[in-house]
């Protein structure tokens, strides 16, 4: 789902339209200086149709022209983040089930599955069970595959020749999208859908209702899209903050001058690398809070039920 | 191209990053300041304090960067 949300993205933004533009500026020789070495390095930091294999060029990526579906047409082509999304996906599958095998085989995990145990135990421990109680063990699932696909592919940006998928809109979009269904299913699981209807009034007299319930939707759709560009913000500001660092080097073109920028882009990759498991935790626990509210609403509800009898 | 046009998106993306960051730099040091102020009046909790200072600092620079996204776009759009 992802790559049809991506490549949809693609398709809104005109990527060709701005490969070309790149490409032009390129041969004009930068002749507006900074703005244009500015353009140029966003290119790397954006979605391109190009994979860069180290020392190797590069490989241009398949290009399917747009399908018609429903009124829209997607962009089905296979992007760098396209590519990345499936080596996180690739790579998350492999370690996850193998140090889950290895942890059944013994009773105290050693390595691989030990590593694993700490976040699972971190993630159940201090984010499910204490914003959804006992009952939320039934999503941990979603929760766990949430975090380790975020942390994934965020760090997949930090090595060389790397792209993060999540600094792509779309990537981060499908998640927050996936998200808000979860946290609606959550609701409507604990609380019935004629309580969670009611909650939607946030318990005020009825004449406040035009007013309460507008709001109260709003409210469920702009708690996504803040994970949404929460996490797309600070994965993308990130990589350019580390490109425009070495673009400065460019614009001295000098190599004494580099000392500096590569001191200050180590530092800002080691910033980077906290960013990473913070965003993806951070994403995570919001999402554990939001479907925790929707779960003790419900428990709430019922506890009035038996004051009042 | 409209030069005057160009000019002033990226005055505007400029003076929009600074303010961004004014705002997020002040919410965050007056976070961090409580956050010293409590783990100094009970060392015991400073583990509590500090998890509940990165999740509000990591709240607060989600709101930055919606700025920071648009002063972004302006610039990139000026060229």
């Amino acid at each position: 789902m992802f790559v049809f949300l991506s490549s949809t993205a693609d398709t809104a933004r005109g990527l060709p339209g701005a490969a070309d533009t790149l490409r032009s500026a390129a041969a004009h020789g930068g002749g507006q200086g900074g703005g244009n070495l500015f353009v140029e390095l966003l290119h790397h930091v954006q979605d391109s149709r190009q994979l860069d294999i180290p020392l190797l060029g590069h490989i241009d990526l398949p290009h399917f022209s747009p399908v018609k579906l429903v009124g829209i047409s997607i962009d089905f082509s296979i992007t760098k983040h396209v590519v990345f999304l499936w080596i996180a996906a690739f790579i998350l599958t492999l370690l996850l089930m193998y140090a889950a095998r290895r942890n059944t085989r013994r009773v105290v995990p050693t390595g691989l599955g030990n590593l694993m145990e700490v976040f699972v135990v971190f993630i159940r421990d201090e984010v499910v069970l204490p914003n959804m109680g006992p009952k939320g063990l039934m999503y941990l699932p979603y929760l766990l595959t949430t975090f380790f696909f975020i942390l994934t592919m965020n760090l997949l940006g930090l090595i060389p020749y790397g792209a993060s998928a999540t600094g792509n809109v779309s990537v981060t979009a499908g998640l927050a999208i996936i998200a808000f269904f979860m946290i609606q299913v959550a609701a409507i699981r604990a609380q019935g859908l004629g309580h969670y209807l009611a909650h939607l009034t946030g318990g005020v007299h009825w004449a406040l209702w035009p007013i309460m319930i507008p709001i109260e939707i709003l409210g469920m759709f702009t708690k996504p899209f803040a994970l949404c560009i929460r996490l797309f913000a600070n994965m993308t500001g990130g990589h350019i903050v580390i490109v425009s660092l070495l673009g400065l080097i460019f614009l001295f073109k000098s190599y004494i001058i580099a000392v500096a920028p590569i001191g200050f882009a180590v530092a800002i990759n080691f910033l980077e690398l906290f960013i990473a498991f913070l965003q993806a935790y951070i994403f995570t626990m919001l999402t554990s809070l939001f479907m925790g509210v929707g779960i003790q609403a419900a428990s709430h509800a019922d506890g009035e039920g038996e004051e009042h009898a | 191209m409209n030069m005057e046009a160009t000019g002033i998106g990226f005055l505007a993306a400029g003076i929009g990053a600074a303010l961004t960051v004014i705002g997020a730099g002040y919410g965050i040091g007056k976070l961090a300041a409580a956050a010293m102020e409590a783990s100094g009046r009970q060392p015991e909790v400073a583990g509590q304090v500090r998890t509940s200072m990165l999740i509000a600092a990591a709240l607060i620079e989600g709101a930055t960067f919606f700025a920071l996204s648009i002063c972004i776009i302006l610039a990139t759009k000026s060229v």
